[in-house]
């Protein structure tokens, strides 16, 4: 799928990485349009993390280019949003702090930021005591607290790494519903991984499965299902013949 | 109160087994005297000033060794954590004199600072800085790797990540390095107390006492720098808990 430039947030062309002498990567190519929800589903060890790792700047990468319409990652605003958010967020400041710091290291102003945070709250519809230490938060108070943080700077570009794993299915569902709200609410483009293939589904605009290494796509599938999405789109007849065909690709690329 | 009744019944029976020993002769009275006479004799040297003097001696080596130490362990520890290949080309060097007993660096340090207080504090700064430094580099150098990225992600410098993670994710494993130099900063000065000349501090009393065939002071002074170890550990142990709450969970 080719996108035309001012349409594409994030362009990726001819990717190349290895790990010791063992290719993830061999030219690797992906356009994700402005205000996507992108899901990527594959196998354990395929590179999913690797490659939004390299998206977001934290790794480096052998070859190819990933430009954020024409910027480099340094130049562009980014959220990441851990799998492991007891790692990921700072035990030694408040919850409310951890979500200020990406805001004071912008430089931005006391009161600025405050707004900012309240806002946070409210759309997310935080209940909680944001004046706690993370370890006093429940997993799925924490891992949204990291979300907020992510969202914090207004990313123009989100990556969420397997955001839901560690939680139970309640939590997972009500962070999915608010998750999903938020991120069209504020069009932020997103990347995320994940392992469930119908949370990859009710959760984008498009699909991407990757095979085992080295990675390429076994299917590129578009999610043109109605926004908000409940429960209830799980039954929706798009929804079952989208997942049905997601499960025939899986069979054949990605388990064979 | 409960947690205080173990403890309590424990020094009990400690001065029990004492006083038996006592009545049964196990050693000569002079050398082993009842537990309420060393008592009385620590109390009356307490009251006179002198080894309330010798106790605030030490308590003040102690101190000013134990803050060099930690000024000069602390920052250089970080440091060297955050960069890991420099850490490693010194780790052995670090390894080895932190495995070197202090008390063979004595005449080493009598050269360099004179038989006056300096040698005392140094010897006793040296080595606790090592334990400090040690602990410091291998607290950053454990860092956990995804708070790191995190604030990368964020758009942290180096010098932001430093401050504002690696400090911190070390900050655990500092205490634990304050707290096991601040023991070894009272050990190193009450044997320097003993062996380089001394006018004062525990030490000296220790074994100006022993040789005075004093041997209730003698005793009395052992159990003030047991008292004082002990302390020292605790206060620790308390500001650990209070000032790194979020350890371990
Ligand atoms: N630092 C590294 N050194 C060596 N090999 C690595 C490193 N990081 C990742 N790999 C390898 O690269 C491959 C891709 O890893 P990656 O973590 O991206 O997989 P993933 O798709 O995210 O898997 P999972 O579903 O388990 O999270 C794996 O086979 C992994 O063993
Ligand atoms: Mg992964």
């Amino acid at each position: 799928m080719r996108l035309p430039p001012r349409e594409a947030a994030i362009n990726i062309r001819g990717l190349r990485k290895a790990f010791s002498g063992q290719p993830v990567y061999s030219g690797f190519d992906l356009d994700v349009r402005r205000g996507d929800i992108l899901a990527i589903f594959g196998p354990n060890g395929c590179g999913k993390s690797t490659l939004i790792n390299m998206a977001a700047g934290l790794l480096a990468r052998d070859g190819g280019e990933i430009l954020y319409d024409g910027r480099e990652v340094g130049e562009v605003r980014i959220g990441y949003v851990f799998q492991n958010y007891r790692e990921a967020l700072f035990p030694w400041r408040r919850a409310a702090d951890n979500v200020r710091y990406p805001l004071r290291l912008q430089g931005l102003p006391r009161a600025a930021a405050e707004a900012r945070l309240e806002a946070l709250a409210a759309m997310f519809r935080v209940r909680f005591d944001l004046n706690r230490y993370p370890y006093e938060l429940s997993g799925g108070q924490q891992q949204l607290v990291s979300i907020m943080r992510a969202l914090a700077v207004e990313p123009e570009v989100l990556f969420l790494d397997e955001p839901f794993s560690a939680l139970d299915f309640e939590t997972t569902l009500s962070l999915r519903a608010l998750l999903q709200q938020v991120l069209k609410e504020l069009r932020v483009t997103t990347i995320l991984v994940s392992h469930d293939l119908e949370e990859s589904i009710v959760l984008a605009d498009r699909l991407l499965m990757l095979t085992r290494r080295p990675t390429t796509v076994a299917a590129d599938v578009p999610v043109p299902l109605p926004w908000p999405r409940g429960t209830e789109v799980l039954s929706h007849p798009d929804f079952v013949a989208i997942k049905a065909r997601c499960l025939s690709v899986f069979e054949q690329a990605v388990a064979a | 109160m409960r947690a205080a009744v173990a403890p309590a019944l424990g020094a009990l029976g400690f001065v029990l087994f004492w006083q038996v020993a006592v009545w049964l002769r196990v050693a000569d009275p002079v050398l082993l005297p009842a537990p309420a006479e060393a008592f009385r004799d620590t109390w009356q040297a307490f009251a006179g000033g002198t080894l309330a003097h010798d106790t605030w001696r030490t308590v003040q080596r102690t101190a000013l060794s134990f803050a060099i130490a930690t000024a000069i362990g602390v920052p250089l520890g970080v440091a060297l954590g955050a960069q890991e290949r420099l850490y490693r080309g010194v780790e052995f060097v670090v390894d080895f004199f932190r495995s070197t007993p202090a008390s063979a660096l004595f005449p080493l340090f009598l050269i360099l600072f004179g038989p006056g207080e300096g040698t005392k504090v140094a010897v006793a700064a040296f080595g606790a800085a090592l334990v400090i430094l040690f602990n410091a580099a291998y607290g950053v150098i454990n860092a956990r790797r995804t708070r790191v990225l995190a604030a990368r992600v964020m758009g942290a410098s180096s010098a932001r990540i430093l401050r504002d993670v690696l400090v911190w994710e070390a900050m655990p494993q500092i205490l634990v390095g304050m707290r096991a130099g601040v023991s070894l900063a009272l050990v190193i000065v009450v044997v320097a107390e003993m062996f380089i000349g001394s006018t004062d501090g525990l030490g000296h009393r220790v074994i100006n006492a022993q040789m005075l065939f004093e041997s209730g002071l003698m005793y009395g002074a052992i159990f003030v720098a047991g008292a004082l170890g002990y302390g020292l550990n605790l206060l620790f142990l308390m500001a650990e808990k209070r000032f790194v709450h979020w350890a371990g969970r």
